[in-house]
Parts: structure tokens; sequence; C-alpha cells
């Protein structure tokens, strides 16, 4: 009996102890040469696996970032600068530091700016309701509101606004990994810089329809006409497809535009200060009349030298 | 045993309320909206400007592109307009806006109703004059008529069906145009036969219609003694069932053949056309009338007069829904085409297209939505699926947004017919959820197609 389990453990542990020199020797001849950085870089991600960088999670993406030259194209937008730093340094690599990024929803249509024209009782999703038809408000091209960024966000910082009918971005909790603008099928979320002290200025709407129609849909609509355009200094604003867009990049944030907006489509967010926006149009008619006397003045003077000099009528150039 | 299609497909109650009424003429509307697209494939590009003259009859869009269509001013006035308008889902589209003044036709259009039943001999004319009529297939895809008669090179047709079932509950468009135009649909099913040369053709009636069956032989013996071009015509009696009239249900139920995934009838040497494209076809090569107007089922249980209208392309739902004594009071929702695959309305203000089938109101409890249950794989859509696809299934990777699972399950094979929707007893919108999902799909196969072109 005893000798009988002393030569079972004996031929057990004989066999054991061959097969784990099989397995040593097999996995030195195929080992896998991994650069130990991956691992390193993982470390230091924030492990979300959102997608947001474009792979398919925080591995992946260290990854990428290990065998890629640079980092030029591979930046993490949840971690941020912080996290891209410690990248860079694991790797010795330089990072470009990108301004923080928060989701913006392009969209007024709350259900006072723009009542709805028919009841949708089909199945509560955007992508659906889209694959339908224009939605059941008359604009179509706004918010459907039925939800699907929100189902989309893995950080929780959208929610439906009972209210309104539109969702909100909370912007603590927005990582810009960018999940919501690739669910919504109306393509109303952009992402944005956050701004300084999270100020920042959007046009609230991405309707294409001409002036009359959009107005007749939603009270809150970009009519497209063109005066933010004109009041700008600074070049940030372009109208393109009956629908106004700020160029973030360029944005000063002097809320001029905002002032003007005929149909409150332009928004300012975050300012400590609310807008008074009689004293912004009063600064802007100065402006506009000290310009027009300069050009007055410039074509008389134009006039009465010999050899006229190439005169600048546009207001934008006198200005600058 | 009468014939059908082998797999799957519902029973639901045909309440063709509206086969009684005659085909009756909708007087002109004062104003009429053409959109541009009408067809599937690349819009039409207007050949008018604001401020002419037109004539009913003269083409004021041509095709954009190969797979495209002429359109036709309906009706005789002067253009006001060309711009977006809202469709029938609210989206914008082109169209063109004419105000009528009088009715005056172009030259050459016969308007009377004598039958012509001599068929000339050049088929290229013919072919011509289908594509300058702007005759798109009028059974719901609106697919360009003289492409489909074109066959690639090296494809054989065998068989010319003509689609008579209309399958879908309500409408009677088509049946009524079997049993009153029966004639000039068998003539222009002997045009599009001799365009194919073909020996055989097939009109396909399901035998709820036991009327345009009968009609429709009359007329075939009585034609086959004036001219032998209509032999080899035949009608054929299908069992009722729902989606017969699909194109690749009716090639089963007539031919015993399917249409192999990513397919085209024609790999089975099969055209399909509707009844009303025969008519189309028959108006456009022996009256040189190209399509201005299409018959329209106006139907529904709470609609106090049932019709069959003869309306011009472009009119707008409205007027109809006017001139018929308005909206009914207890009407939730309207669609356009058949409850199965018809789409709810959501502008009355929207203009008819050539394709434009019926208008159905449903009433609040008919329209209801069950609250949805979980699935407890029955196999319920499994089964009623025409296509043999796992509604179930792509449900379920549609919601998890697995596109390529989906592409692998055949989604793009889907025909929208409905039936796992109408099957499932836990009212899940299976339908609604696939849709997208198929032109997800659809939309990444054309990309990989178009990338393997690139190189």
């Amino acid at each position: 009996m005893t000798t009988t389990i002393i030569w079972t453990i004996a031929i057990i542990a004989i066999l054991g102890l061959v097969l784990a020199v099989i397995l040593y020797l097999v996995a030195e001849k195929f080992k896998v040469e991994e650069d130990p950085r991956i691992d390193e870089v993982e470390k230091v991600m924030p492990g979300a696996n959102c997608g947001g960088c474009g792979f398919a999670g925080c591995r992946a993406f260290a990854d990428a970032a290990v065998k890629a030259p640079n980092l030029d194209n591979n930046y993490c937008p949840v971690g941020g600068n912080e996290v891209m730093k410690k990248v860079a340094a694991i790797l010795g690599y330089t990072v470009q530091e990108k301004a923080p990024q928060v989701a913006v929803v392009r969209c007024n249509g709350t259900c006072e700016n723009r009542p709805k024209v028919n009841d949708y009782d089909g199945f509560s999703s955007c992508k659906v309701k889209a694959a339908l038809y224009a939605g059941d408000t008359g604009c179509a091209y706004g918010c459907l509101g039925c939800g699907d960024c929100v189902a989309a966000c893995q950080f929780g910082a959208l929610s439906m606004d009972p209210v309104t009918g539109l969702p909100v971005v909370d912007q603590e909790k927005c990582t810009a990994c960018g999940a919501c603008t690739k669910a919504c099928p109306k393509g109303i979320i952009e992402l944005r810089a956050k701004g300084p002290r999270g100020m920042r200025m959007y046009v609230s709407c991405v309707n294409k329809d001409k002036g009359p129609a959009a107005k007749k849909a939603c009270a809150a609509a970009c009519i497209g006409c063109g005066i933010c355009q004109k009041t700008c200094t600074h070049d940030a604003i372009t109208v393109e497809n009956n629908v106004a867009y700020i160029d973030y990049s360029k944005c000063k944030l002097c809320r001029e535009c905002e002032a003007m907006c005929p149909t409150g489509a332009i928004h300012g967010v975050n300012f400590p200060k609310p807008l008074d926006k009689d004293a912004v149009k009063a600064r802007i008619q100065e402006r506009n009349r000290k310009a027009k006397e300069a050009a007055a003045a410039a074509a008389a003077a134009a006039k009465e030298a010999p050899a006229p000099a190439p005169v600048a009528t546009q207001n934008k150039e006198e200005k600058a | 045993m009468t014939r059908t299609f082998s797999m799957g497909g519902v029973h639901p109650s045909d309440s063709k309320i509206s086969r009684g009424c005659a085909i009756e003429v909708l007087p002109t509307p004062p104003t009429v909206y053409i959109q541009l697209s009408q067809h599937i494939g690349a819009p039409a590009k207007p050949l008018v400007a604001v401020g002419d003259s037109v004539k009913v009859g003269q083409p004021i869009a041509e095709p954009g592109g190969f797979v495209s269509a002429y359109i036709h001013s309906s009706v005789s006035g002067k253009v006001k307009s060309i711009a977006p308008r809202k469709d029938l889902a609210g989206n914008n589209q082109m169209c063109i806006e004419i105000t009528v003044e009088g009715d005056e036709w172009m030259e050459g259009i016969d308007t009377s109703d004598t039958l012509i039943t001599d068929i000339i001999d050049d088929n290229k004319a013919i072919l011509d004059k289908i594509r300058l009529g702007g005759v798109v297939g009028l059974g719901g895809a609106t697919f360009p008529t003289h492409v489909k008669l074109s066959p690639p090179p090296g494809k054989k047709c065998e068989m010319l069906i003509i689609n008579g079932c209309e399958c879908e509950p309500y409408l009677t468009s088509d049946f009524r145009t079997l049993l009153e135009k029966g004639e000039q649909v068998v003539v222009g099913t002997a045009i599009i036969k001799q365009v194919l040369g073909v020996d055989k053709a097939t009109i396909g009636i399901e035998d709820n219609k036991p009327e345009a069956i009968a009609h429709i032989n009359e007329v075939l013996a009585s034609l086959r003694k004036v001219s032998p071009k209509f032999e080899g015509i035949e009608v054929m009696s299908l069992m009722k069932k729902y989606p017969e009239g699909g194109e690749k249900q009716l090639i089963d139920a007539v031919m015993g053949r399917q249409v192999a995934s990513g397919g085209l009838p024609i790999d089975v040497g099969a055209v399909v056309q509707n009844v009303a494209t025969a008519l189309a076809v028959y108006d456009a090569v022996q009256k040189n009338k190209p399509i201005i107007d299409n018959s329209v089922t106006v139907t529904g249980e709470c609609f106090p007069r049932q019709a069959n209208l003869l309306v011009r392309v472009g009119t707008p739902l409205s007027y109809i829904v006017d001139y018929l004594g308005g909206m009914p009071a207890d009407a939730a929702k309207v669609i356009s085409g058949g409850p199965m695959m018809g789409r709810a309305i959501a502008n009355m203000d929207a203009a008819t297209l050539k394709g434009t089938s019926a208008l159905l109101f449903l009433t609040e409890k008919q329209t209801r939505r069950e609250p949805e249950g979980p699935c407890i794989r029955c196999g319920k859509c499994a089964q009623a699926c025409p296509m043999g696809l796992e509604p179930f299934l792509l449900n379920r990777l549609a919601r998890a947004g697995k596109v390529e699972e989906l592409e692998d399950n055949a989604v793009q094979d889907c025909i929208e017919c409905g039936c796992c929707l109408y099957s499932c007893p836990a009212h899940i919108p299976l339908l609604d959820i696939i849709r997208p999902a198929k032109g997800q799909v659809i939309g990444l196969i054309r990309a990989r197609k178009a990338a393997q072109a690139a190189k």
C-alpha cells in the first residue's frame, strides 16, 4: 500500500519535472520579445479602455506609442497632458501639449424653441429614429432626443435634461474621448477646446436650412445671416451652408458675436459676468462709426493728394 | 396545390376594403411639387429654369447618372421655384414647383383610350422610349426600368415575371389596374418580353384576386388571336402569403429558384417587373406618354371615403385628403404605402412621387405599440423571415454594434418586409433595430468595393 503511494508520488513528481523542463525550453525557444516599456506605459494610462485615442484600448495605445517614432499622432484625450508627459518621460519623446477639450452639444432645440410637429412612438434610439425620418420637430438637423449619446458615454458625463429634452454635458466628468460624437447620428456633438477657466463660445445650431425655414422650425436656430461673421474682429467665424461656425483656436472670447446674434444661437459659457448686450452693441457701433469716419477722411485725403495711395476701405483692415 | 415561396412569410389579414372602388381621376391640383430624386440612383438635373412655361409630359429634369431617370412635368403651367422642400419624412429634397395653368399636353402624346396592340420590332427604339419616358419600377424600389431591361453581357434572361401579387394588406391600386387596364398591362408585358428576348412571361397574381386572374386570362385569350407576340404569356395563381411580391420571393414562387446572397434576379435568369410598371411601359412606348401620373389607393377603416385615384406626380398629399373629405378625426397615423413596409408620413404638405402607391389612415388603436418584452428565443422571427435570416440574433448584434458579425449573418440580405416584427410575441421592434445596422453594413461593403476599385 505504502509503496504504491510512494511510487505514484514519485512518478507524478518526475513527470511534472520533465514536463516543466520541456515547457521551459519551448517557452525559451518561442519567446516573444516584447518591449518592457509597453508595460510601463500601460501602467500610467488611465485604464478606461474607451477608445478615445483611436485604438482598441490602453494596451493597444501603449503598443502603438512605443513603436511610433514620436508622439505626434498618439494622444490620450482622457489622460490629457499630465498622462502624456509621463508617457513621454518613459519613452524619451517630447509631447506636444494639447488644450483640453470637452464635448459640446450644438443644438438648442428645447421644447419651447422647437415645438413638436408629430409624435414618435417607435423604438427609443436616435439611430433607429434617424433611419426612419427627419424627427418629430420641424428641424431635420437637430437633436432627436433619444439619448444615444448618454448611452455611449462611459464616464457618466452626459444626461438628458427632462425639461429641455436635450443632452447636458458635465464638463468635470467629460474626458473628450469622443464616443458621443460618434454615437450621434446627426453629428451635433463636437469636441471643442475647454477654454481658459472653462470659458468658451460656440454656435449652438447645425441647421443648414435657409433663414426663414430654419427660423420656422426653431426659434433658436442659426439663420445664417452672417452678422456674427461681420462683427468678429478675429476672423474666427465662418458661415457655410446657412450655418455659422466659430473656430475655437481663433476665438478671443470677446462675446461680440453673442451680443449681435438675432436668434441667440451663439452661446458663451462659464463667463464670470452675464453679457451686457447693450454695452457691447454700443461699443461695436462706436467702433464702426469711427472706422467709417476714418475711411471717409482717408478717401478725402486720397482725392486731394496727386498720387493716390491704395486705401483700405474695409472695416476690418481699418481696425487692424 | 397553389404555389408560393418556400421560406418564411406571414399571413396578415388582407383588409382590401377599397377593392370595389374603380380608379377615378383626381382633379389637377393648383400647384405641384415635383421632386428631383424619385428613383434609386443619382437625382435628376433640372432642364428648366424659374419662370419657364411647361406642358404636360415635357421633360423637366434629365438623368444625373447611369442609374437615374428622366422626370416630366405632370401639369402645364409656370415653373415657380426650384428649391429644397420637405419630403414625406421631413428631409429636404430639391423640388420643382409648378403653378398650374390650363391642361396643355406635349405634342405627340396620344391621350385617347384606343388600345394599340402592334409592337414595333426595333428593341433599341423601345428601350429609348422607356428611358425617355422616365419609367421606373413602380413596385416600390423605383429602380430605373431601362437599366433593368438591359441585362449585363453574358447574363441570359429566361423568364419575365410580372408582379401582380400586391401582397401588402389594404393596397388595391394594382388590382384595379389589372381589372380596368388589363389589356394595356398585357401589351406592356409583351413589349418587355420582346425587349428581353425571352419566350416566357408569367403574370403572378395572388389567389385572393380571382377576378383579376379571370380577367387577365380572358384578355390573353383574345389578344393571342391578334398577334403571335402574345404567345408565351401566362397567368399564375399564387397562394396568398406576405411578402409574395418581394422580388426574390416571387422568383422562388414562380420558378422555384433562389437568388444567392448578394446576387441579382438575372443570375437565376429572371427579370421581375410590377404591373404598374408594365402599364407605364405601355404608355411610354405605345402612347408616347411618360410617367406623369400613377394610381394611389387611399384607404383605412377610419377614412370615410375609400378610393383608388389616378394622381398627377407631385400632388400635395393634403390636396388628396381634402378632395376626399378631409382628415378623419380619429386618424393617428398616415402611412405612405402598405402597413407592412410603408413609412409613416411626418409631413402632409409633401407631394406624391412616381412610386407612391397608397395613403393609409390608421387609428390610435391600430398603430399602438405594445411594450417590449424580453426575447425568449422562441424563433418565431426566424421562421417568419422570408430571407432565412435570424432576426433575434441580428437584433442582439445590432444593439451591441458588432458590424462584422452582422455582415457574417447576412444582415445586408434583409428586405425590410417586417415579418419578424409582425411575428414577435414579445413585441420587440426587430426591423426598426435591424434597419440602421443594415444601412451601416451596406455602407461598409460599398466602401470596401470602392477601395478595391481604386486599387
